[in-house]
């Protein structure tokens, strides 16, 4: 670096452009906050809705799946389970759900298990609504296709 | 070691390591349930090797930067640290704190534990990262508030310098960011916006400014290059870490619900944020091409040039690989992801972890450690190419084609098994390597013992 560019000046750039940049985004994390009402589907995310993202933190789902494309890449992508296994019908699916839930674990020798969370219908119901309200977020059209 | 005090860092150190070795363990574990699925099933669910392996990175992560700020704080302020009990006590504290939470993963079903410890008051657990009781989270936010103010003490007493500056900017900064793992939202796309202000803005934000000023202590140290153009570099690279990464968090927020024109600036700002991390490497080389010393830590040196070599290709290379958003609606939550995961956490804050070993180390053990620099990189870097292979045949199988001709996710995983075969076995190489990193830990002690 040439001598002409002083540690001062660059102690204010740091300085200056962190100030700059932390203020831009939190403008700008208030603009999303604005638009999100538009986008996240907050009609949807009913009382059942919302035990069923407990139930789904309090047994580590992520721990596997991803959901939107975030958490481990072990087993499927949940944010479109609504419209892959429930043909987005709530009735369907939460039917689907029964039984999924309830089949765990396979026991197939060498392939991937999922435990049996021994969850309670109304816990499996509320799942279903998580996911159900999780699979109308608006994503900009992600994922590709149907299987996530 | 100049100031007696610094020895506190030595526990952390120690610790760290162990912790370490139970990270590469239990990635080993998952390595194989990949290809053999029922492996340890069910004893050792999949989850629950994955909060356990990504867990212990982090909290070894947090023991290795505290313990290289205790190390580096005292000799930068040329004062004795603050008090030297109080960080031993907080060492207990949190390695204790840290044991039983592992151990409540490994012993009691997640839902168990999460009742056990009344997650349904504060709800924070389940989220990826973020897996920890809430009474441990705010354990750590205790830990973390005696660490600084006990490091803030000895800088305000002592002497002030970039360096030392730079570092508690960065450890407030880690702290005041994790404590927007307390907000849980029961919204789903808002959760996962401020999840991001932990995750995000962590390694491509604050942890950079720890990380960058560690490097420029160990640079003056080993090279003896003049101060004032260490913190002129420091600054540069701070300053673009922190102009391109703040608005870089946008590469996140493509896909889970902000609207449209964050993927204009995610992918303009992350596609600079290469830029600090080959400032870091080049900084490492430059410095290292004008030593006007030799250090006896030879090792250390290569480990600081390593590092700054493996974050650039990690974090700067395989991270614009995929940033842009049209490439990231294909690969977003592959094993594309994993791999870049990979080699940007081992090349930007592993080996700064450690690298922290003072002077006094002999020849035969330099040695030693050096070959567990290589075995451990090397693998590092073959492990990121399989990943790399497995992702992009998972997206040219599973998410280019159109729905009803794209394979679905299981299937995709058959197809790539290979590719996860040879991650498993690289992995075995690099924990050859951790362990011959360990034994040079000890080749010193013999060579004392049969001179004395
Ligand atoms: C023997 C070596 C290792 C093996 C076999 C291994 C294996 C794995 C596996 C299977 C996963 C889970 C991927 C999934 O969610 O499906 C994972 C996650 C992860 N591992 Fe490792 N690992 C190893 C070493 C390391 C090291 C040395 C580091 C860092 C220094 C590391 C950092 C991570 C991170 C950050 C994640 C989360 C990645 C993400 O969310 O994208 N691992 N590892
Ligand atoms: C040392 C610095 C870095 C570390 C430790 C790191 C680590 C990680 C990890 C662990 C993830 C996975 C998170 C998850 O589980 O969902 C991730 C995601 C990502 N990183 Fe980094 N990263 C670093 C720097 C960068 C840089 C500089 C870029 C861009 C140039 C970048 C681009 C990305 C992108 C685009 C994703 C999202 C991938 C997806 O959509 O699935 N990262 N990073
Ligand atoms: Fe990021």
């Amino acid at each position: 670096m040439a001598d002409r560019f002083t540690k001062s000046m660059a102690r204010n750039i740091y300085l200056g452009g962190s100030v700059f940049f932390i203020l831009l985004f939190l403008a700008l994390t208030f603009d999303t906050m604005q638009a999100m009402p538009q986008r996240d589907n907050r009609a949807q995310l009913t009382e059942a809705a919302a035990r069923g993202k407990l139930v789904w933190e309090q047994n580590n789902c992520i721990g596997c799946h991803t959901l939107l494309g975030e958490g481990a890449y072990f087993a499927p992508e949940l944010g479109n389970v609504f419209q892959r296994r429930g043909a987005s019908d709530s009735e369907t699916f939460k039917a689907f759900m029964h039984a999924w839930m309830n089949a765990q674990p396979t026991g197939v020798p060498g392939r991937r298990q999922m435990p049996q969370f021994n969850l309670t219908d109304q816990e499996i119901d509320d799942l279903a609504a998580f996911l159900e309200y999780s699979a109308g977020i608006s994503t900009n059209d992600w994922p590709p296709n149907i299987e996530g | 070691m100049q100031y007696q005090s610094q020895a506190v860092a030595k526990p952390y150190f120690i610790f760290a390591l162990m912790l370490f070795a139970g990270q590469v363990l239990f990635g080993l574990i998952m390595g194989l349930q990949y290809v053999i699925g029922d492996f340890l099933f069910p004893a050792i669910p999949f989850n629950v090797a994955r909060m356990v392996h990504t867990n212990l990175l982090i909290v070894w992560l947090l023991f290795g930067f505290m313990g290289a700020a205790y190390y580096l704080i005292p000799e930068e302020s040329q004062r004795e640290l603050h008090s030297p009990k109080l960080a031993i006590a907080l060492f207990w504290i949190f390695a204790v704190a840290g044991t039983l939470t592992i151990l409540g993963y490994l012993l009691v079903p997640y839902a168990g534990l999460a009742k056990m410890t009344g997650n349904e008051l504060l709800p924070t657990m389940g989220r990826e990262f973020l897996e920890q009781p809430t009474i441990t989270k705010i354990g750590i936010v205790i830990v973390a508030l005696g660490f600084l103010y006990n490091l803030g003490m000895t800088v305000l007493k002592g002497r002030k310098t970039v360096i030392n500056i730079v570092l508690m900017t960065g450890l407030v900064g880690l702290a005041v960011m994790f404590l927007f793992s307390f907000y849980n939202p029961e919204n789903l796309a808002l959760d996962k916006y401020f999840w991001w202000w932990v995750v995000h803005l962590w390694v491509e934000g604050v942890w950079e400014l720890i990380m960058g000023s560690i490097l420029a202590y160990v640079l003056i140290k080993t090279t003896g290059v003049d101060r004032e153009v260490v913190e002129k570099w420091l600054y540069v690279i701070i300053a673009m870490a922190l102009i391109t990464g703040i608005l870089g968090t946008g590469h996140h927020y493509y896909w889970i619900g902000p609207p449209e024109y964050w993927k204009i600036l995610g992918s303009v700002f992350s596609a600079l944020e290469p830029i600090p991390f080959f400032l870091m490497a080049v900084f490492a080389f430059n410095m290292a091409n004008r030593r006007r010393r030799e250090h006896p830590n030879r090792a250390a040196l290569l480990w600081a040039m390593g590092c700054g070599v493996m974050a650039f290709l990690g974090a700067g290379v395989w991270g614009f690989l995929h940033t842009l958003a049209p490439v990231n609606y294909y690969t977003h939550g592959t094993q594309i992801t994993a791999s870049h995961g990979h080699m940007a956490f081992y090349g930007a804050y592993a080996m700064p972890a450690l690298r922290g070993r003072p002077d006094g180390n002999s020849n035969k053990a330099q040695v030693v450690e050096m070959w567990g620099f290589w075995l451990m990189t090397i693998a590092m870097v073959f492990i990121t190419l399989f990943l790399t292979g497995a992702g992009i045949l998972q997206v040219w199988l599973q998410r280019v084609p159109e729905s009803g001709v794209a394979l679905g996710f299981m299937a995709t995983q058959d197809q790539i098994g290979l590719f996860y075969w040879l991650r498993e076995i690289t992995g075995v190489v690099f924990l050859i390597g951790l362990v011959v990193y360990f034994v040079s830990f000890f080749v010193d002690k013999d060579t004392e013992i049969q001179s004395a």
